[in-house]
């Protein structure tokens, strides 16, 4: 992250900005694996991961988030997300129906456990946390230029 | 009692919301009324709902100040007045009869019909292993309805794209 | 009582909706129904001396609240943001080609 002063807020917010959206990123990231366990989940903690790329966006210009991810890599990444839930919908017919948790159960409390829930979870949070920055990307973007 | 007063804050917010002249004004005291809610929302012991609440309405003011800011709009005096502010009392004079019918026949407040949610306490940990029910519920028990909430997302991604795009011109803006 | 207030939120969105004339006002108020339907629903499912509907690891809880509301309300409310950032687009894009957000300036809208 260079600091160019021509785009972006100042360097205060700058600065601030490049201590936390790390500790944001890894928080969003805590949610989604531990959705099974405490409140949270994959749409918390999708919103949480598009809220750490737009804070970065905000404060730098949209220049450099754009390199980060440009919005072909986060379509590409939303329909990931989108194919990688449906499969493991599909993946309980070895089972015998749709969405059938196949997977060992575990013991309760342990991070590993529950089944199919954490990759449901993991596939929810990158659908919900690439589509919404999509959605602010486009926003941001095209509107722009004109 | 807390729910009382907040219920009422959130009212007086929104009728700020819908009442003062100015769009930037407007747009926070819509926050003011989200946070609320996120507020009632964790009085009500529903913690994944207040985290989702939180972060969904942070998201949703930046959204809205980013496209309101820098366009505001002359007031409007307009002609019939008498008439518009008639007919929409009416339409609420209406909704208000019918939902005070319909609230005599839903539970009282506080002791809620449970009959279908016995069954997931019960089975839910030794069924599915995981502690978190409300998880439990939309992933494993119910998990069509949050295919469907996918399906909606990805339509409106693809919507907005499809909206804001430039027509007729090749090269975009975006490399 | 705690019902009514909420479908006094209602109205109070509703009269947004139907009245106004600025195009960001009534998002706004849709905005306002959409938090007073997620609140009807998740008031209907509490319970006196509820419980969150989590499982602790030391401790048998009993008394629950509902957590079928809650699952329910957790997918509109993220619905709720995609809504809303469908309208504000158009919005924008209405606003780009007149220049204005007020619904009966937009004139040539049928043909």
């Amino acid at each position: 992250m260079r600091n160019n002063p021509e785009t972006g807020m100042t360097l205060i917010v700058k600065t601030i900005t490049r201590l936390t959206v790390g500790l944001i990123l890894l928080f969003g990231i805590y949610i989604i694996l531990h959705g099974h366990l405490s409140p949270g989940g994959g749409f918390a903690g999708g919103v949480i991961v598009a809220l750490s790329f737009v804070h970065l966006m905000l404060a730098f210009g949209k220049d450099i988030a754009v390199s980060r991810v440009s919005k072909n890599l986060a379509s590409n990444l939303e329909s990931i997300g989108a194919l990688m839930f449906l499969s493991i919908a599909l993946l309980g017919f070895l089972g015998g129906s749709f969405f059938l948790n196949i997977l060992p159960k575990g013991t309760p409390f342990n991070l590993f456990s529950a089944g199919i829930i954490p990759l449901c979870n993991i596939a929810i949070g990158i659908k919900v946390g690439v589509g919404l920055f999509a959605i602010f990307l486009a926003l941001v973007v095209l509107e722009r230029s004109k | 009692m807390e729910l009382h007063i907040l219920l009422i804050f959130m009212i007086f917010a929104a009728i700020v919301a819908i009442e003062v002249k100015d769009l930037l004004s407007s747009v926070i005291a819509v926050g003011a009324v989200g946070f609320a809610l996120c507020l009632a929302f964790l009085v009500l012991k529903a913690p994944d709902l207040a985290i989702t609440q939180l972060v969904v309405e942070i998201l949703c003011l930046i959204i809205l100040i980013r496209a309101t800011i820098n366009k505001d709009l002359p007031l409007v005096i307009e002609g019939r007045w008498v008439f518009n502010t008639l007919s929409t009392l009416g339409f609420i004079a209406v909704f208000l009869l019918f939902s005070w019918l319909a609230l005599r026949e839903l539970p009282r407040f506080g002791e809620p019909i449970m009959e279908v949610v016995k069954k997931y306490l019960q089975e839910g940990v030794s069924k599915t292993g995981a502690v978190n029910i409300v998880t439990a519920v939309i992933l494993d028990f119910r998990a069509y309805d949050t295919l469907g909430e996918a399906t909606v997302l990805f339509t409106s991604v693809i919507g907005i794209m499809a909206i804001l795009r430039r027509p007729g011109r090749k090269k975009n803006n975006e490399k | 009582m705690l019902y009514f207030l909420c479908l006094i939120l209602f109205c109070v969105g509703l009269y947004g909706v139907l009245r106004k004339r600025n195009l960001v006002k009534m998002i706004i108020g849709l905005g306002i129904m959409e938090y007073a339907m997620n609140l009807f629903f998740v008031l209907l499912g509490y319970r006196f001396d509820g419980r969150a509907p989590i499982y602790a690891k030391d401790q048998e809880i009993l008394n629950m609240v509902d957590p079928l509301p809650q699952a329910l309300v957790l997918t509109s409310i993220v619905i709720g943001l995609g809504v809303t950032a469908l309208v504000i687009s158009i919005a924008v894009r209405i606003y780009e080609k007149y220049g204005t957000f007020d619904i009966t300036k937009i004139k040539r809208l049928k043909g």
